[in-house]
């Protein structure tokens, strides 16, 4: 059984969403980094990207499949995980404390339109 | 025999040679008119060995591999059957071997002659008008027939069809090749037996679609029953039917896809027609149209004059464009043709029922071990779920590396989709009834270790040079070169 | 078996299939062969076809193929043996075409190498659907007219259907149009550019500067090249470029009328996961024994279906064999040997036909082995002399232009020979 953290929001292709103020930080659940199995590599964008709600803002790769990652939120990406780069594999060590991007939110308001926990973990149930 | 792992660079000594050429006789310097600022600055570090050091490295390196020609491939959707020898030895003849692809026409009627004839073998195996042999694989055949689509459309001035249907159990090339066409691909469901769901085609079908690419029988080796509907449908709404002719090993003797209603698919002459896979090629992937499709394939073309020769057409208007340099893969061709012109008319009706029989064989035979998740007769090859008793843990990973230990490749794993354990076996027409007992043997072996001794399945294989690879190190560092390695 | 099966007869297997589609004819086949029949069959069609001492290149040149390869080759462990998912029984695949990639890497100075692809034009396009995932939101590539037709006509296919905007950019004096490049990318909207290394005339272009120009532009420069010739012109790593792409026939394989070649793509290391098409990779396996496998598997068709980098699934594996053998075998001398006494040839066969005064020179620019020069002769008639003698001429890439390519292959002799038939009085 994957974990499921109460305190944040989700998105239903399985990214999570952490909001500090007008900041959306973001990452994958529990249950994507599971199904993905050892991660080697994440393509992130770049620091000062325009991103809408629904665009593919990377991808990661696993051995044997590679998942696109879809911005739950619109707004500009402030940060960028760099840790990731010599070492994806720490999202399979503990999902939801690493974040992938952070993101400045241009429509908070957004983020009330994803699952919350309990919705989230019975999507994964039915999947 | 003891084992050899050394790469050719490592046996390479500064100073040995492996060739000799003529010596330089025309008494001229060409290389002094080329300034400086054009050459290379550093000799590239290439190996140097002898003609002896190359053939023990190469050889010594195919004892590693498995081929065919070593054991029983029951690899679903590959159609690995037997690769006849003679195709080997026309292929090489110097009477084809040396021709330039751009020699006066008058000069090569022989070989446009052998490509007209494949072209039109291929015809009427299909029941398609005509036939382009350029591309060069599977994977590009399909490209090439949704460009053929795209054209269609194209010339009838209807901007709208941006969309293919394509089902849910396709091989990963249909939506792949769909999406380099510029084709955005729709799904459509399959039904718990993998046919295609009409009731979820249905709505799919509106003016925006140009048209649907699957497969029959489907890859789950199971015929679509419905296929005149499909095609009816589709056509109804203005779109055409591609087929994918990976699966046309069972159609052979059978059933032609033109007559389904197909309007354009590709063959894979490296799965039905018998030339070697090659460790991944070079295959060949030659697309049929119906008739008013013909204008539209890709040049160049070869065409029948009135006087009986054979010419070359290197342009068209309404030809969608090129896809290769020249005619195709022309030595993989002729293997093909050799292959064909060797059944002939009579035994060629031979393949698909063979393959059909050989298939439903295994099927019967392990079906109280394996899980079968689809009743009925299937076609030439069919997929299991993994083990009927998964109690264990052992997957159908576990199972296809055990199958390596006895001596045989695995079958397919993991394809089709549908199911999480799938394992796809195709034994093609050419093995015997003694190879196919042997295979169940083993199979029904593994299954009962998996039940009684499952660690043994899990650790497996462990009779071969290497197991278990890091592959997750391979993908997270990619080493790709010599040199790369030693850095 | 029926038997087992549960049926009457292999008919009933196909029970499910409907009347009206069940094939109840003949084939537009002839009867079964035998070898034999099969032999003199394909030797009539042979006769046919002319062997011709060769002096054309055109996207395909007669360069000397080593006896070893072909018995190599037939190996049926190689030959017979499917793409190598299966790396426990493949390492003999899996181990040379990690051969083939580093030497695709040498040839190239470029740092990763794929398993190779069809053939050089496809793997052109290949290259720039390369460039447009890596740009940021620019969907426009440049080629160089002075890249081969053929190439050309494949690249502007698949941009077409794939929707991404081509733009040419016009010659100069026999070579890439470069202020006119640099007015292209000024636009802003360029996501990469190719130009060739040895062009369809078989000049050598000067590449001076012009890494620096597209990257400044923020856009990817591939080059399209020969890699056999790379032995001794300076390569794309050198001359800055982010991908080499090309056809690798050059390397010893026969004409083969036209196929199956070899094409091949390397980039730099950081563009590795756009690449198309197969990887093999070095890896340990459990007991620490070093191995090869298939990896970045997850970018390809069979896992990331309309997301993947393309459709392509099998390469051309055995001709990829082909040249890793031809290469061992030649080494860094052997190829330098090969271009010197092509070049030398080619310079041969230039000088004389200037100094006949009855061909004249096009382009006053640097070549190795290939060079167009332009005549009033009868090019129909002389091409027609020289067929009856067993000679193909120069290739006519344009009214009275004719493009020549002489390989180690040709002779001083036969050189001579060529020359004398064009230059007789037609009878």
């Amino acid at each position: 059984m994957s974990t499921v953290k109460e305190d944040v929001r989700y998105a239903e292709s399985h990214e999570w969403v952490k909001v500090e103020g007008d900041i959306a930080v973001i990452g994958i659940s529990d249950y994507a980094q599971h199904a993905l199995g050892d991660i080697v590599y994440v393509d992130m964008p770049e620091e000062g990207d325009e991103i809408e709600a629904g665009d593919v803002f990377g991808a990661v790769e696993s051995v044997k499949a590679a998942s696109d990652l879809i911005c739950p939120v619109s707004g500009e990406v402030v940060a960028v995980n760099e840790d990731l780069e010599d070492s994806p594999e720490l999202i399979n060590k503990d999902a939801f404390e690493t974040w992938i991007i952070k993101v400045r939110m241009s429509d908070a308001s957004q983020v009330d339109a994803l699952l919350d926990a309990a919705a989230y973990a019975k999507l994964c149930e039915d999947e | 025999m003891k084992e050899y792992d050394k790469l050719i660079f490592e046996i390479s000594k500064p100073g040995r040679k492996g060739y000799q050429l003529p010596a330089d006789k025309y008494g001229v310097d060409g290389m002094s008119a080329i300034p400086a600022g054009l050459m290379r600055g550093e000799a590239p570090e290439l190996p140097e060995v002898s003609e002896l050091d190359v053939v023990r490295h190469y050889t010594n390196l195919s004892n590693k591999n498995f081929g065919v020609d070593t054991g029983f491939y029951p690899l679903g959707s590959c159609t690995m059957k037997y690769n006849p020898k003679i195709n080997e030895e026309l292929a090489s003849l110097p009477a084809f071997a040396g021709l330039h692809p751009l020699q006066d026409v008058k000069s090569v009627q022989g070989a446009l002659q052998l490509y007209y004839e494949l072209q039109q073998a291929l015809s009427s195996l299909a029941g398609l008008k005509e036939f382009t042999l350029n591309p060069y694989a599977g994977a590009h055949g399909e490209l090439t027939g949704l460009m053929v689509m795209r054209q269609y459309h194209k010339l009838r001035g209807d901007d709208k069809r941006t969309k293919v249907i394509v089902p849910d159990t396709a091989h990963g090339t249909n939506p792949a090749s769909a999406m380099v066409a510029g084709l955005e691909v729709v799904e459509v469901k399959s039904r718990p037996n993998g046919s295609i769901d009409i009731e979820d085609l249905k709505p799919l079908l509106d003016d925006t679609v140009a048209g649907i690419m699957m497969t029959n029988p489907n890859t789950l080796g199971m015929f679509e029953t419905e296929i005149m509907e499909i095609a009816s449908l589709v056509h109804e709404a203005g779109g055409l039917l591609y087929y994918d002719g990976a699966n046309l090993n069972p159609m052979l003797g059978k059933v032609r896809p033109g007559d389904m209603g197909f309007d354009i698919m590709h063959i894979n002459l490296h799965k039905t027609f018998s030339t070697p896979h090659g460790g991944g090629g070079p295959g060949s992937g030659p697309v049929g149209v119906s008739e008013r499709l013909v204008d539209l394939l890709p040049t160049p073309r070869v065409v029948k004059l009135d006087d009986g020769s054979f010419d070359v057409v290197y342009n068209g208007d309404e030809s969608l464009g090129s896809v290769s340099t020249f005619f195709g893969n022309f030595g993989v061709m002729m293997k093909a043709y050799a292959y064909i012109l060797s059944l002939g008319r009579d035994n060629i009706k031979n393949v698909g029922p063979m393959a059909t029989l050989n298939a439903n064989y295994i099927k019967e035979s392990l079906r109280d071990l394996y899980k079968l998740p689809v009743e009925g007769p299937c076609k030439h090859e069919f997929v299991f779920d993994g083990l009927a008793d998964k109690s264990t843990g052992v997957t159908t990973l576990n199972v296809a590396k055990r199958l390596l230990d006895f001596g045989f490749h695995a079958p397919t794993i993991y394809f089709p989709l549908l199911f999480h354990e799938s394992l796809m076996i195709e034994p093609t027409e050419t093995e015997s009834l003694e190879t196919l007992d042997e295979f169940i043997d083993v199979m029904r072996k593994v299954a009962i270790e998996a039940r009684e001794n499952p660690e043994l399945v899990k650790e497996a294989p462990v009779t071969t040079a290497i197991s278990h690879p890091d592959e997750t190190g391979a993908a997270k560092n990619p080493i790709l070169s010599y040199k790369a390695m030693k850095a | 078996m029926l038997d087992k099966i549960g049926v009457g007869s292999v008919d009933e297997l196909y029970s499910d299939v409907p009347e009206e589609v069940l094939f109840r004819g003949e084939y537009d086949l002839p009867e079964g062969m035998s070898e034999t029949e099969l032999r003199e069959y394909f030797t009539n069609l042979g006769k046919k076809n002319e062997q011709l001492t060769v002096f054309a290149g055109h996207g395909a040149y007669d360069h000397y193929s080593p006896s070893v390869i072909p018995h190599l080759l037939e190996r049926s462990e190689f030959y017979t043996a499917y793409t190598p998912y299966q790396p426990e029984i493949s390492q003999g695949t899996l181990q040379y075409i990690f051969e083939y990639q580093s030497m695709i890497s040498e040839l190239t100075g470029m740092e990763s190498s794929n398993a190779s692809m069809y053939d050089g034009a496809t793997a052109a396009a290949e290259s720039m659907f390369m460039m447009v995932a890596s740009a940021r939101k620019k969907n426009r590539v440049l080629v160089s007219s002075t890249l081969l037709e053929s190439v050309r006509k494949v690249i502007a296919t698949y941009m077409k259907f794939h929707g991404v905007e081509l733009t040419e950019l016009p010659e100069k004096e026999g070579e890439t149009d470069f202020t006119a490049m640099a007015e292209e990318l000024a636009k802003g909207d360029v996501a990469g550019v190719m130009v060739p290394s040895v062009n369809r005339y078989g000049i050598i272009e000067n590449l001076e500067g012009v890494a620096e120009k597209v990257h400044g532009a923020k856009a990817s420069l591939a080059i399209y090249c020969d890699p056999s010739a790379l032995a001794v012109l300076k390569t794309p790593g050198e001359w800055g470029a982010d991908i080499a792409c090309g056809d690798g026939q050059t390397l010893g394989m026969p004409l083969q009328f036209g196929g199956p070649y070899l094409g091949f793509i390397a980039c730099r290391k950081d563009m590795l996961r756009k690449m198309p098409g197969r990887v093999v990779g070095a890896t340990t396996d459990r007991n620490g024994k070093r191995c090869y496998v298939l990896t970045l598997q997850a970018r390809e068709q069979h896992i990331r279906r309309q997301k993947a980098t393309s459709n392509i699934c099998s390469n051309q594996s055995l001709m990829a064999l082909y040249a890793t053998i031809y290469v061992a075998l030649m080494g860094p001398q052997g190829l330098r040997d090969v271009n010197r006494l092509s070049c030398d040839g080619a310079h041969y066969l230039y000088d004389r036909l200037i100094e006949s005064g009855k061909f004249s020179k096009v382009y006053d620019k640097p070549f190795l082995k290939e060079f167009v020069v332009k005549t009033d002769l009868d090019t129909a008639a002389m091409a027609a002399r020289l067929r009856r003698n067993g000679m193909m001429g120069g290739v006519e890439i344009a009214p009275g232009v004719l493009e020549f390519a002489v390989t180690e292959k040709r002779t001083k002799e036969q050189i001579d020979r060529l020359i004398t038939v064009m230059l007789e009085e037609e009878k």
